[in-house]
């Protein structure tokens, strides 16, 4: 498979700071790769010089087998951007922001017209089409933005942030949305700091931490390999537990509240920490993305 | 000149965006710049002129309300283009995110500029012409040369434009555009030849009144509204189009200081 995006020692400073150190990853076309990672830890400057609107310090990027550095004008033609902070114009009507955006990349009118009708009931806003921007609700302004960044057909689409502060119907709606994508082969990168959107949209993953990857895979290979299948927690446990825990040889984490037991076995261990220790309150779960994440980042306020 | 490398026609793109929202909203746009010269010809032409007896040398063919008119355009071609490209970009630029989502397509930040100057021009020239209609209505110019004053409104709100845009790249806040209105457009209002001829001040001043833009767009409108035309308008419009090539790369360099990064 041809790989979209190469990147390799990829290097972004800024004055007092380091926001991206060093990072190699590629993208295949037709994925859905996903930056994960706390706040701060690089995910948005890396997709800005993705865009070719933030310059790169040193290292490698090639996008669309293009050079960021030479190359802008006929990279961003091919590119689709829904950005995390939402800038649609809100003098016009949403309609009308996908044609003044069609506009910006030297789409024909009638063929714009077209096709923003085409994207509002993709995204089901036809109704909304005549409002102007600051009459309608968070969750369409997100959906407008994700339009808008279709205008042009892109060969792949960047998604910053795309359901953040959205409830759980539109979250559902817009993951719809990027399957069908996906589907139609278009190649998808998002960044998010919700785990379970990633684990159910992504095929690969990294997760990045002050500006460096600390892992990159599949969720579920990610997820056995970094803490196994299953979790066990011991909740608000007692003095000694976690010295009794430990004597078993089990990988553990200690959070706030509780323990928890990393194990591909998480029948056994249950049942072995219930033997020992009868009274404690425990608790086994499937892993998922979240632990991978907190285990890799710490489980403390990260700013 | 790398920073020319990267502008296009598709500037024309950032110009329609724009003019279509001004277009959207035209009737609130175009009552100020009509009713506001008339005020003014009315209170400082008709009112205070009356005082005026004798305009010194070579206006002295002239009543004051016809010195006054042509001051009143100048006026109207600098405020339109500064005040665009003063509090009109900024917001653009910083509270809507309009340079942000433009700059994500094809579309360079010098195309964004490029397009938001030549937006501001043309505020300049939409202005000042709707006061060139007031002032040929009241019957205080003449052709032929008024037809040219839409032209002089382009190349003054150019220029205006340029300095304003170097303005909104360097303010941190919105608030801080009192200060290049305070200290540089109030003086130029009222300091250039637009409402008395700069003859009557000390020549020291003179001197200081002639490195301001202003003064020699409204040298020009008067010229070319009274027919009093002389080789100071040829300077004038070489000096004009020297601040705009300036100002214009300047304003470029120190957007993309602030924006691209």
């Amino acid at each position: 498979m041809r790989d979209v995006i190469i990147a390799e020692r990829l290097t972004k400073k800024f004055e007092d700071l380091t926001a991206v150190d060093g990072i190699n990853f590629a993208i295949h076309e037709g994925e859905c790769f996903g930056f994960l990672g706390p706040n701060g830890a690089g995910k948005t400057t890396t997709i800005r010089m993705i865009q070719c609107v933030s310059p790169v310090t040193s290292g490698k990027l090639k996008v669309l087998d293009m050079d960021v550095n030479k190359d802008q004008r006929r990279i961003k033609a091919l590119l689709g951007v829904a950005p995390q902070e939402d800038n649609l114009d809100p003098d016009f009507t949403v309609f009308r922001n996908l044609m003044v955006h069609a506009r910006y990349f030297g789409i024909d009118k009638t063929v714009a017209e077209n096709k923003a009708r085409e994207l509002l009931e993709f995204m089901q806003l036809t109704e909304k089409s005549d409002v102007l921007i600051p009459k309608i609700s968070g969750g369409m302004k997100r959906r407008l933005v994700m339009a808008r960044a279709l205008i042009n057909d892109p060969k792949l689409l960047i998604l910053d942030e795309p359901t953040t502060g959205l409830d759980p119907q539109a979250r559902h709606l817009i993951w719809d949305k990027i399957n069908e994508l996906k589907k139609k082969g278009v190649t998808v990168i998002i960044t998010t700091h919700y785990m379970d959107e990633a684990q159910q949209l992504c095929d690969r993953l990294v997760i990045m931490e002050k500006g460096k990857i600390l892992v990159e895979g599949k969720p579920q290979d990610l997820i056995e390999s970094q803490v196994g299948r299953g979790i066990v927690e011991v909740v608000n446990p007692e003095q000694g537990v976690e010295e009794a825990l430990r004597s078993n040889g089990w990988a553990l984490e200690k959070g706030s509240d509780r323990i928890f037991v990393y194990t591909n076995d998480r029948r056994s261990v249950r049942e072995k920490i219930l033997k020992d220790l009868p009274s404690a309150n425990v608790i086994a779960r499937d892993a998922t993305l979240e632990d991978v994440f907190l285990r890799l980042t710490g489980r403390g306020l990260k700013e | 000149m790398s920073i020319l490398r990267n502008i296009s026609l598709r500037s024309l793109a950032v110009w329609s965006r724009n003019k279509d929202v001004f277009f959207l909203t035209w009737k609130t746009n175009f009552l100020p710049p009509f009713l506001e010269p008339i005020l003014y010809l009315l209170a400082m032409g008709f009112g205070f002129g009356v005082l005026v007896n004798v305009l010194p040398a070579p206006y002295e063919k002239f009543s004051y309300v016809q010195f006054l008119g042509p001051g009143l355009i100048a006026i109207s071609a600098m405020y339109g283009a500064f005040f665009e490209c003063t509090y009109g970009s900024f917001v653009r630029m910083h509270y809507q995110k309009t340079f942000d989502a433009i700059v994500a397509t094809p579309i360079s930040m010098e195309e964004v500029i490029t397009g938001e100057i030549l937006w501001g021009a043309t505020k300049s020239v939409i202005n000042g012409t709707i006061v060139t209609l007031v002032i040929f209505a009241f019957g205080l110019a003449t052709l032929p040369g008024v037809l040219f004053i839409p032209f002089i409104a382009l190349l003054a709100g150019l220029a205006f434009a340029a300095i304003a845009m170097i303005f909104t790249a360097l303010v941190p806040n919105i608030d801080s555009f009192n200060y290049p209105f305070f200290l540089l457009i109030t003086p130029m209002f009222l300091f250039s030849g637009t409402f008395f001829p700069l003859t009557v001040l000390p020549v020291a001043a003179q001197d200081v009144a002639l490195a301001f833009p202003l003064t020699h767009v409204a040298t020009m409108m008067r010229d070319f509204s009274l027919g009093t035309y002389s080789y100071a308008d040829l300077w004038g419009c070489i000096y004009l189009i020297a601040i705009t090539a300036v100002a214009f790369y300047a304003a470029i360099y120190l957007m993309k200081r602030r924006l691209v990064n």
